[in-house]
């Protein structure tokens, strides 16, 4: 007998469906009410105070991370991003060009692609071979694996990252289908594993390769990842024997309590004990190693944001002139406070997570 | 709606019962943090087995608890419910081996 009756998933996004959570104010009225609002919760300002590292500042930019537009062929369930199929927002040449720019003239070694699905950009492809013209150390894209397969236009992108020695990054929630499913929609499972063995075919992923392949692993609901080497042990083991994958590392990413992960946290009736799970998790070493002490995160009309989180709440740099990719000045961006709320929680819980992993 | 007998808030509130017995619960909490440490045994497979006592001896504390570890380092649902077959195959087993105790008796009992 199966209880479970099955929903029909939704390919709209939460800004597609007007859903009150697809407006910033609403989300921190969330994260700013509840068990912070009467005290019975530390806030995170509180937490970095109490540290004596209030404004929290950044150490050095070395990680450009580029949002390339928020179009994506899947409509994930905790995406941060809100993006799917019906998201328009794209960033255009013009911008890629300043960034271009800019990574020719400082010391950031690395460019990190993400979207939405960034592949998606139509001058995508133009924009990694120009990076790669200009010396970028180290080019990263986030690749949801499907797109690969979705169109037969992205068939040959695995030829393509391997001739640009493009780092791929892609999300997998677990090893089997079931869960992955549950999250990213149904067949994302079975086309991942497609997609996998298409870039180790072209030598991604494999031991002693160059081609680096790296896999994001996220909880599939309204708990905190486990320990980062041994789930990785985990997905070595059943990727290679369910399935004969070979990947090179896992990171762990905690869910972060914001956009469609919060509608689902809320409407699970989630939300509060996770809240209180990330702070009971806070780790002071996780918080002097997050991630937007040394990335700057840059949205599709080519604004700042200390990372890709705050990008989605509208919280730009608080480097008042230079905000703007067309005004980039490293010193003003270095010298700046980094914007904080209650979703920060996310990275600092545990181990700490960031979108390379892992943090401690 | 009738009040349940237990409370899923009353788990977060377990240290307290160091409020009436400081001593005892303190050497309590200091064991049970011990126990699950990585050792001979991995941290996941203690907590496999602690997801399949607490079915056992049907605590719904423990199931919470130990249905979200599990979930935490990553154990599959199949892995999780065979746990659980083994508690149950344990307890059922457990009955049905004392049907030798009543076959003793009555073949003592009986002509």
């Amino acid at each position: 007998m199966r209880i479970e009756t099955k929903k029909k998933e939704s390919k709209r996004s939460l800004k597609g469906k007007n859903h009150k959570l697809a407006q910033v104010e609403e989300q921190l009225k969330v994260l700013s009410g509840g068990d912070f609002a009467d005290g019975s919760l530390p806030t995170f300002k509180d937490k970095i105070e109490e540290m004596g590292e209030y404004p929290l500042r950044p150490t050095n930019i070395e990680i450009m991370q580029v949002n390339l537009g928020y179009m994506c062929n899947l409509v994930c369930k905790h995406c941060h991003v809100d993006a799917g199929p019906d998201r328009r927002e794209i960033m255009g040449r013009e911008y890629m060009q300043i960034i271009l720019d800019i990574m020719e003239k400082t010391d950031i070694h690395t460019l990190d692609l993400t979207g939405g699905a960034p592949e998606m950009n139509p001058d995508f492809r133009w924009f990694v071979t120009e990076a790669k013209k200009v010396g970028v150390k180290d080019i990263i894209v986030r690749s949801n694996l499907t797109i690969i397969l979705a169109n037969k236009k992205y068939y040959d992108l695995p030829e393509f990252f391997a001739e640009n020695n493009v780092h791929v990054i892609s999300s997998l929630p677990y090893y089997n289908k079931a869960k992955t499913d549950r999250q990213r929609g149904e067949g994302v499972f079975s086309d991942s594993i497609k997609a996998l063995k298409m870039l180790n075919a072209v030598g991604y992923g494999m031991p002693d390769s160059g081609l680096k392949l790296d896999l994001v692993y996220n909880p599939s609901g309204a708990f905190l990842p486990g320990n980062q080497e041994q789930l990785q042990a985990d997905f070595k083991r059943e990727l290679k024997r369910l399935f004969d994958i070979e990947f090179h590392e896992l990171f762990t990413i905690t869910n972060l309590p914001i956009s469609r992960f919060l509608d689902y946290l809320i409407a699970s009736e989630n939300y509060d004990d996770y809240m209180e799970t990330l702070v009971q998790a806070f780790n002071p070493t996780a918080a002097m190693n997050v991630m937007c002490r040394n990335t700057i995160s840059v949205d599709y009309d080519g604004y700042m944001y200390d990372c890709d989180f705050n990008q989605m709440l509208a919280m730009k740099v608080a480097a008042p002139k230079s905000q703007h990719i067309k005004d980039f000045d490293m010193e003003a961006l270095n010298r700046r406070p980094i914007f904080i709320h209650q979703h920060c929680y996310g990275c600092t819980a545990g181990a700490g997570s960031s979108c390379q992993g892992a943090v401690t | 709606m009738s009040k349940p007998y237990y409370k899923e808030e009353d788990l977060k509130k377990f240290k307290d019962i160091a409020d009436f017995e400081p001593e005892l619960a303190e050497k309590f909490f200091g064991w049970y943090g011990k126990v699950f440490e990585e050792g001979a045994l991995t941290a996941r497979e203690k907590a496999i087995i602690a997801l399949a006592v607490s079915h056992a001896i049907q605590c719904p504390y423990c199931i919470d608890a130990y249905t979200k570890d599990t979930l935490k380092m990553g154990v599959s649902e199949a892995q999780m419910m065979e746990a659980v077959h083994v508690a149950g195959a344990i307890r059922g087993g457990a009955s049905l081996v004392h049907g030798v105790q009543m076959m003793n008796k009555v073949k003592k009992l009986s002509m």
